[in-house]
């Protein structure tokens, strides 16, 4: 009966095949395999967990496409937030997922046992499921008998190797014949017969849509007496169903029916496990693992080993983009003078190359740093060493509430918020890439820099400190420690005030090292990148052109002749000079407006107007500022920008900016979001306006109130 | 004891995993049910975490959840396995 309402169904629409696993199992790569070069990448509805979709390479019976999903690596079943959830749902098609045609289980054939746990766990509900013992290539021939493992569960099992392709045709007629007649396992422990008891109670509580066979609700009723309780963050548990766990679990700890259930299973899997392999004994050492990680773990070697590593991901985000990043600036900049010749004099053609062209610009010229950073990302988790560096650096995120595995988004901050953000998504806990993402912004990113530069150049004298210490370089690594105090105490407060969230003890595996494969990574790459451009890519393309407009209207003929005229600053210098057509502009307006606002912090209007422009990058700062002086093309060299600076005075004709300005100002720009693209990645990354709105008003605040203290306290202290 | 008072290079069996329900309950699904064996292969150079082996498996646990887990030595480091009284163990 059950395989009639399966062909029926396939014939209005496609199958539908999930794929499961442990962690580290090679199931992406296997799912790449099978699905060639279509798959997609999506979101889960509501939960920013990755959801990946491609077709299978053959047509179904029917001549359909069949489906197939990636679901997230799992150890097991059971859960207690919403994302491990997503592994039950999309086995079981509950909570509006499709309930599948075909469960794949892939196993690792190194880790036998332990990863026939969850295949066990799926047995038990009953699900049409094929096993694949994958990485077989990486035990000796005929070491485990896939044959009989699939006698014992009762479903196909074949041995593959998705790395080098072996038995994957295999997989694909297998998978081909078991949509046909869905294989149902027959494989289930023994419990007491007071938890069976226990479980029907359960079971009884059960919605109507939840119920199918016996088996499947007695599993499920396991499923809930071993997930559920007081304070899970699971979704969708009818509260009679709560009610009823909850009443179970004051008979019988919740506890002691994990442990039973949970060693029944071992203890069926223990007992069959002499069966698992054939007649070569099974090699459990993995060697090569085991010699590199002495040197790769250990305290000196290992350590040195690990920053030389971490410093070439850092210097190549921080320079070795540059070239790239360059060429993508020039290439605009070309092309935005091209159509500049092409079209006449509007203000059309200045939405065209200032709007458009350059907000497009502003959006692909994050592609080098996301790229390489993913390049990396990808080779590490690849080879197995991101588990080692969470393994190294764990002692040392542990003090910030974070895991090992944040080090490495929060090294990539200090060259760039966005590609640090987007590498997020290697943590497997929400509240640790929230925390993450929310810390993120306060790193010393690249578009910094020349921020600082001008301010130090501007107003700091080029003198040193005892003779010895240059005042002005000091400065720049003092923001830099600045920064880093800043985010530590950022990341100790948030993560105790609003992102709570259970502390999850750590427990890390430490996969073997295997040679990364360049094709996975170069997909991982691609798929990144333009997850990013579509998604994070519009808003930072809209926000630009809406800046571009803010400054550039209302535009008067009068204001264009005078912003024409060559303009020196020598007459820039003169009694009051005419007003750029910045200042006339709506942003400039808005900066006079928020002059009150911003003098305690020693600002006036003129920076203002420079921090709004510096919305679209921080380092537009410097050009917006060179604008609002008349400084027509800068270039590269801002020293007439430095000069102006100087030289700038107020109304009453003292100084305009004083070193207590520039440091102030600085301290602004260390702690402000001023970030259009940092805040439209993380509202992607969060599927929400909530968390970027936070980050923006706690980064601003945090930014306001410590400007306002170094400026009034420097000036009672009389600098 | 605890698998944090045991040596780096001992072979320990699980007694029983104590704490908190969720951090059981994962430790028990990878495997460290009671009479399983677990190699304690070293501590990272800052200290914390411990490297365990488990069923063919490296694992990494903080010391604190370490503490946490009741073990029984059955291979003392240097000592041979006769020397050290133990219970049958299922492999």
């Amino acid at each position: 009966m059950q395989a009639s309402s399966v062909v029926v169904e396939a014939e209005t629409r496609p199958s539908h095949v999930v794929v499961v696993g442990n962690p580290n199992v090679g199931k992406t790569t296997l799912f790449n395999r099978l699905t060639g070069q279509n798959a997609r990448v999506g979101n889960y509805p509501g939960i920013t967990v990755e959801r990946k979709v491609g077709t299978l390479k053959q047509l179904d019976a029917q001549g359909m496409p069949n489906e197939v999903v990636d679901v997230p690596g799992c150890y097991s079943l059971s859960s207690r937030s919403p994302e491990e959830q997503i592994a039950l749902w999309s086995v079981l098609g509950m909570h509006g997922f499709q309930i599948p045609d075909l469960v794949v289980c892939v196993v690792d054939a190194g880790q036998l046992t332990r990863n026939l746990y969850l295949a066990l766990q799926l047995a038990e509900f009953r699900v049409p499921l094929v096993i694949v013992i994958n990485m077989i290539d990486e035990v000796p021939e005929k070491a485990i008998d896939a044959a009989e493992i699939g006698e014992i569960f009762g479903v196909p099992c074949l041995p593959v190797s998705a790395r080098t392709g072996l038995g994957v045709d295999d997989l694909r007629t297998t998978i081909a014949a078991a949509l046909k007649a869905p294989p149902r396992p027959r494989l289930a422990p023994k419990y007491a017969t007071e938890l069976v008891r226990h479980v029907d109670r359960v079971a009884e509580a059960f919605p109507a849509e939840w119920r199918r066979n016996v088996e499947h609700d007695r599993a499920l009723g396991l499923w809930a007496l071993t997930s559920v309780e007081e304070d899970d963050e699971l979704e969708g548990i009818p509260s009679d169903l709560r009610g009823r766990v909850l009443e179970v679990h004051r008979e019988m700890s919740g506890t002691s029916i994990d442990e039973a259930v949970i060693t029944a299973r071992y203890a069926l899997l223990d007992d069959l496990e002499p069966r698992f392999y054939g007649k070569v004994p099974p090699k459990h050492e993995r060697l090569g693992t085991k010699r590199l990680d002495q040197v790769l773990l250990h305290p000196v070697f290992g350590f040195a080993i690990f920053i030389a590593l971490m410093l070439l991901v850092f210097q190549s985000l921080f320079a070795w983009s540059d070239p790239a990043i360059s060429l993508i600036e020039t290439a605009f900049g070309a092309l935005a003078t091209l159509v500049t010749e092409l079209l006449p004099p509007s203000w059309f053609r200045d939405l065209v190359t200032e709007g458009v062209i350059g907000g497009v610009g502003n959006v692909v010229v994050f592609l080098p740093q996301i790229l390489l950073l993913f390049l990396f990302i990808g080779v590490l988790e690849d080879s197995g060493y991101m588990a080692r560096v969470a393994y190294l650096m764990d002692r040392v995120m542990r003090v910030l509430g974070l895991h090992g595995r944040a080090f490495v988004p929060m090294l990539s901050g200090f060259a760039c918020a966005v590609p640090a953000i987007l590498a997020t998504r290697t943590m497997e806990r929400q509240r640790d890439r929230l925390l993450t993402m929310l810390v993120v912004p306060l790193m010393t990113c690249s578009a910094r820099l020349p921020v600082y530069t001008l301010i130090i150049a501007a107003l700091f004298p080029p003198t040193d400190l005892f003779g010895a210490l240059p005042v002005q370089g000091l400065l720049m690594v003092g923001m830099y420690l600045f920064s880093l105090v800043v985010s530590l105490i950022a990341a100790w407060v948030l993560g105790r005030t609003v992102v709570k969230g259970k502390s999850v003890p750590l427990i890390l595996e430490l996969p073997p090292y295997r040679l990364p494969r360049i094709s996975t990574t170069l997909r991982m790459m691609w798929q990144r990148s333009s997850l990013f451009l579509k998604e994070a890519g519009s808003v930072i393309l809209v926000c630009t052109i809406v800046l571009w407009a803010l400054l550039s209207f209302p535009k008067s003929d009068d204001v264009a002749a005078v912003a024409a005229s060559p303009t020196t600053s020598h007459q820039l210098e003169s009694a009051r000079p005419h007003p750029t057509p910045i200042e006339q502009s709506y942003g400039g307006q808005l900066g006079k407006l928020l002059e009150p606002a911003i003098e305690p912090l020693g600002f006036d209007w003129r920076i203002g107007v420079g921090i709004i422009g510096a919305f679209a990058a921080r380092e537009v700062f410097v050009s917006t500022m060179g604008l609002v002086y008349g400084i027509g093309d800068m270039g590269d060299d801002d020293a007439p920008l430095r000069e102006q600076i100087r030289s700038s005075t107020r109304p009453d004709g003292s100084p305009a900016y004083s070193p207590l300005t520039g440091l102030s100002l600085m301290v602004f720009f260390a702690l402000a979001c001023q970030c259009v693209s940092t805040l439209s990645v993380v509202r992607r990354e969060t599927r929400s306006w909530r968390w970027p709105a936070f980050l923006f008003g706690y980064m601003t605040l945090l930014a306001y109130g410590t400007s306002f203290l170094v400026y009034q306290g420097g000036t009672l202290l009389g600098f | 004891m605890t698998l944090a008072q045991s040596r780096i290079g001992d072979v320990v069996a699980i007694e029983a995993v104590e704490g908190e329900r969720s951090f059981r309950r994962r430790l028990l699904e990878l495997g460290l049910v009671p009479g399983t064996l677990v190699t304690f292969l070293g501590v990272a150079p800052l200290g914390d975490p411990l490297q365990l082996t488990v069923r063919g498996c490296q694992l990494s646990i903080r010391r604190s959840e370490a503490l946490q887990i009741r073990v029984r030595v059955t291979e003392a480091l240097g000592a041979p396995a006769s020397l050290v009284p133990s219970a049958p163990v299922s492999a």
